[in-house]
């Protein structure tokens, strides 16, 4: 378990080069704006990245709930699945994980012999890469859902009136 | 080179051009030029430039009432406004000088600039806090360069009159109150070059605002950094002769020109770039001045729905009459027993 | 064997950055979801506009007519003319960037030519250009560009990402309001045929029929039937609305949104149980059947059109006043617009309550009254019988639409119907800067709430979304009252995907909640059938039952 201790010393390092190489795959103007407003009001988009970003640190570090873990990977990918990103692109940021802890811990991993310990928490970012795209599926069905309800709802007053449910539509 | 450094760079050497020509000037006797001709023909093109571009503005009317309501507005008796709101929102004449007053005097707008923040807090329940602040740097920054700069301009005026005016003698001795210094150290020359060093180092480093940049945006404040830079110069380090220099507004200022011999090149310098200024004024951005009293989502009453608005060039329009629509729905009107003017 | 790419490489920004070029030399990226479908030629021959023609956006060829240019600046000349606001936003800018994170559709897509400033400087880089010396001599340098095909579908592109919220004239120290030029700027497009098709389609069936969807008189009547109808089935009270009624004393017009589209229709029912309680004199038009006014998201000319419709059938019925209903952009236009257009008002009287005598001082001149003034005014003079617990099951927050808060300023209003329709302690507002004056845009009003667009606006609707999400995280709100018909269509997709807890209720749907009629049946459900608290074992799951 000394690599679950190395991640919680390292959180704050590890965390914060893991936003910023997300917030690159935007563009460059964009990214700066995200990095440098901390605003939750002033910056959602980067508030609420920020903050599922911490969720999944939490749930590779310590057993959390598979809800929980959907729910924080849903935060970001809800932004990020309105974006200009293809899938694979929409979610490479999961994977960006690993090349961030093999840089930051590179030295650790070299001196005490953690190859055996960093396999396995690769291993479960796979896992979280594979959530996502449970995650990221159902937030473009949601769009497409909404786009549905919308154009329903634009003339369900009428479709009550004539005594059909919504669902015969 | 990329967009910023191209605006930058171009605005940069035009300043250092502009010193230069001076510089230039100055030393190749060209003294009437840069002490009588050039200041004369900037105070020329700035005022008639200014009245020329207000005029021109007041040549298309405002066809709408537009203002941007910025409170509650007058409603109902009993809800009840507080002044700020009605300065915000004014109902009539004397709150609209207010909301204008406020404007122009403290940058009410730029002042509404309001951020909300979750800070950690132990010692509530919930282990944060929301907590609304300001952030009014832009604001505080605008603000302490257009004192600065308005407190310098009057203090200036001491170099025009003979004696110099008494308002004039007071502002000096209230600006140089910090004595610690020979002689005593203005306030504003200090402040001034400070809040225009800000609004520079910001517009280089605030991304967003570097992004939307251009040259008409480093210009003044290059200008005037330069302006306020050779002024500390010349009255701190490099001393210029006082009295050659009222020598020379006093006759400018009465119409009758005389050139002293003994002004510094760094007084010229100075001069021009004041000059620059004056006769670049009307044809930038600086005219936000006289503007903000022209805008009308600042300067008009909210009165829409009981004083009427008159656009001077409002044109009938064509628009679906009843007497149409009633021909083409008429006969399932009938039907659906919705009245109609024509039976058939 | 090609290489497979890494995950770094995969993300565009890791794997090619691109210089950070100057603005000028970024196009838009027109890529689904982003922008809205170009009028169909159909709508536009119905209202006479010009250069109709069948368009697609991703294609290159915009079939812009052949002298498109010189009617772009001959039209930007024009409303330099007549504008003075066009006039002077364009000189007096300094970009000092304090509107810039003060646009919802900033924040929500982080385009920097989203924020307002650089929006505006689009279109003043053309006026610098062919309209001032500087820029005709200078070029790039002076901030001034060439007027070419790119720049109009530049101009399409963001135009049509802006909501005319206000927002950042609010903050600008000179009230540059990016509204003004949106909307002026749409009028250049427009005159060149370009015109996005959900807007243009609302305003033919507008202007043709009278409401946005283009439903015939009859079927107008037969849906505020049915609307009385189930308001007597929930209450057992029956409210009769009438139909061009020659001689009643108010003409009550309400967006078009509050009769055919769901959660409107139950503010409807709401304005017919307030009507029917007070027992008003009050008829509706088959019309004037729409106070929104899609016409003003096209052009000011068209807004005239639409608008014109209100006092031509106010006299036609000769009634007394107006009461309008609850919309956003309805009634800046009937602020700001209304009255300027159709010139002295002297055929209705100064509007005055039957009810309470109230002199509605502040219309005394336009002769119109918001439901809400009026509403609470009946309150204030205690003549409505409300119940609020039957509101309990609602936990509120109020949304200022951008209109009515900084197009006219109706903030109390509302607040003083909820406090007294809903149980004590059931409405929280959220944080100071995204409300009132400051309130965030639903980021989909002036006529960009198209299906296509979908993406778009759930970005520009993300920050009221996320300050919704705050309180209710933190208080448990379940339900975001507004007092706008676009707001009722749109708000609630956009929380359907951030915070599908929360529903959408016009501020008139809790009144007729909360009425008290004599001979009424027992509540045992709202408008929307939905158990009271204390009645059914699903009270308390009622909010998110709701969508």
């Amino acid at each position: 378990m000394q690599l679950a201790t190395l991640l919680s010393q390292k959180k704050a390092a590890i965390l914060g080069r893991w936003l910023t190489m997300i917030y690159e795959s935007y563009p460059p103007e964009t990214a700066i704006f995200l990095r440098k407003e901390k605003n939750r009001f002033d910056n959602p988009a980067g508030y609420r990245i920020s903050e599922g970003l911490e969720g999944l640190y939490g749930a590779l570090l310590q057993e959390m709930e598979r809800d929980q873990v959907l729910t924080c990977l849903d935060e970001i990918i809800r932004i990020r699945a309105l974006q200009n990103f293809t899938p694979s692109q929409a979610l490479a940021f999961i994977f960006l994980l690993k090349i961030v802890i093999r840089e930051e811990l590179a030295e650790e991993i070299q001196k005490e012999n953690l190859a055996a310990e960093i396999l396995d928490l690769e291993s479960r970012i796979d896992g979280l890469a594979l959530l996502g795209f449970d995650v990221y599926t159902k937030r473009r069905e949601k769009i497409y859902e909404i786009k549905a309800d919308e154009a329903k709802r634009r003339v369900s007053g009428l479709m009550r009136k004539t005594g059909l449910s919504e669902d015969s539509l | 080179m990329d967009f910023f450094k191209r605006h930058f760079f171009v605005a940069l050497s035009a300043v250092l051009g502009l010193i230069i020509i001076a510089y230039v000037g100055a030393r190749g006797n060209l003294q009437l030029v840069f002490g009588v001709v050039v200041p004369y023909m900037a105070a020329l093109i700035f005022v008639e430039g200014l009245v020329y571009r207000v005029i021109q503005w007041a040549r298309s009317p405002v066809p709408f009432r537009i203002p941007t309501t910025a409170a509650q507005g007058r409603s109902l008796p009993w809800i009840k406004r507080d002044l700020g709101e009605k300065l915000d929102n004014p109902a009539d004449t004397p709150h609209l000088i207010g909301r204008m007053a406020l404007e122009v005097f403290a940058f009410r707008s730029l002042f509404r600039n309001l951020r909300t923040e979750l800070v950690k807090d132990p010692d509530n329940p919930e282990g944060a806090r929301l907590i609304h602040w300001s952030y009014k740097w832009l604001w505080l920054g605008a603000i302490a360069f257009h004192y600065a700069f308005l407190v310098v301009i009057l203090r200036h005026l001491r170099f025009f009159t003979e004696p110099t005016m008494g308002f004039v003698l007071m502002l000096d001795k209230v600006d140089g109150f910090f004595q610690f210094f020979t002689p005593a150290v203005y306030l504003s020359g200090v402040v001034l070059v400070a809040a225009v060093g800000y609004l520079l180092f910001r517009r280089i480093t605030n991304p967003t605002v570097r992004y939307i940049s251009l040259a008409a945006d480093y210009f003044p404040l290059l200008l005037i950094l330069g302006i306020g830079i050779t002024g500390i110069l010349m009255r701190y380090f490099f001393k210029t002769d006082i009295v050659a220099v009222k020598e020379l507004a006093i006759g400018l200022a009465t119409l009758h020109p005389k050139l002293p011999a003994n002004l510094s090149s760094l007084f010229y310098i100075h001069l021009f770039l004041v000059c620059v200024l004056f006769a670049y004024f009307p044809f930038s951005k600086l005219m936000h001045a006289p503007g903000v009293f022209m805008s009308p989502t600042r300067n008009m009453v909210c009165n829409n729905r009981w004083v009427m608005h008159v656009n001077p060039w409002n044109y009938p329009v064509k628009f679906h009459s009843y007497a149409e629509y009633e021909d083409k729905f008429r006969e399932p009107m009938i039907e659906a027993g919705i009245p109609v003017e024509k039976e058939q | 064997m090609a290489k497979t790419p890494t995950p770094a490489e995969l993300l565009p920004g890791l794997s090619y950055k691109p210089p950070e070029k100057g603005w000028m030399d970024v196009k838009p990226d027109f890529r689904p979801g982003t922008y809205c479908n170009p009028a169909s030629p159909k709508w536009m021959e119905w209202i006479n506009y010009p250069y109709p023609a069948a368009r697609s956006i991703p294609e290159d060829e915009w079939a812009l007519p052949q002298d498109w240019k010189e009617i772009v600046l001959q039209g930007m000349e024009d409303r330099l003319n007549r504008f003075r606001s066009l006039k002077l936003f364009f000189d007096i800018c300094v970009r000092c960037g304090a509107c810039a994170d003060k646009c919802h559709f900033f924040l929500g897509t982080g385009d920097p030519k989203n924020m307002p400033v650089l929006r505006a400087e689009l279109l003043r880089s053309v006026y610098r250009r062919y309209f001032k010396t500087i820029g005709r001599a200078l070029g790039e340098i002076a901030g001034a560009r060439n007027l070419t095909e790119d720049v109009i579908k530049e101009w399409f592109f963001y135009l049509y990402q802006c909501t005319i919220c206000r927002r950042c004239s609010l903050f600008c120290p000179y009230g540059i309001d990016m509204a003004e030029m949106t909307l002026l700027g749409r009028e250049l497009l427009a005159s060149v045929g370009l015109n996005i098709d959900w807007a243009m389609a609302s305003v033919a069936q507008c202007y043709d029929k009278g409401s946005h969807i283009g439903a015939p008189p009859q079927a107008f009547k037969d849906m505020i039937d049915f609307l009385a109808e189930e308001n007597e089935r929930v209450t057992g009270i029956t409210t009769t609305p009438s139909y061009n009624r020659k001689g009643a004393e108010v003409l009550f017009v309400m967006p078009s949104g509050d009769y055919f589209a769901d959660p409107g229709t139950f503010t409807m029912m709401g304005y017919m149980l307030l009507f029917e309680h007070i027992g008003l004199d009050y008829t509706l038009s088959t019309y004037a059947a729409e106070g929104g006014n899609f016409g003003w998201f096209i052009s000011h000319e068209m807004g005239k059109r639409l608008n014109a419709k209100i006092y031509a059938e106010a006299k036609r019925l000769g009634v007394k006043w107006i009461l309008g209903g609850e919309c956003g952009h309805m009634w800046r236009v009937c602020n700001q617009y209304m009255s300027t257009w159709w010139g002295p008002v002297d055929f209705l009287e100064k509007p005055v309550s039957p009810i309470t005598g109230t002199r509605f001082e502040n219309a005394a001149v336009h002769k119109m009254v918001h439901i809400s003034e009026f509403t609470a005014d009946l309150i204030h003079h205690g003549k409505l019988n409300l119940d609020p617990q039957r509101n309990a099951h609602i936990k509120l927050t109020f949304h200022d639409s951008c209109n009515t808060a900084r197009g006219m300023g109706i903030l109390e209003e509302p607040r003083y119907i909820i406090n007294n329709v809903l149980p004590e302690g059931n409405f929280v507002e959220m944080p100071p800067n995204t409300i009132r004056e400051k309130a965030f845009c639903c980021g989909s009003s002036s006529g960009i709430n198209a299906n296509e667009n979908m993406e778009l606006r759930m970005q520009g609707g993300f920050p009221r979304a996320n300050a919704v999400r705050f309180v209710h995280d933190k208080y448990g709100v379940n339900h975001l009252g507004c007092i706008c018909a676009l707001d009722r269509a749109t708000l609630p997709t956009l929380l359907e995907y951030w915070v599908p807890e929360v529903g959408v209720t016009g501020i008139s749907e809790l009144v007729g909640n909360a009425l008290i009629f004599p001979d009424e049946m027992e509540r045992t459900t709202d408008l929307r059938d939905r158990d009271l608290v204390g009645f059914g074992e699903l009270a308390e799951e009622a909010g998110e039952e709701e969508e």
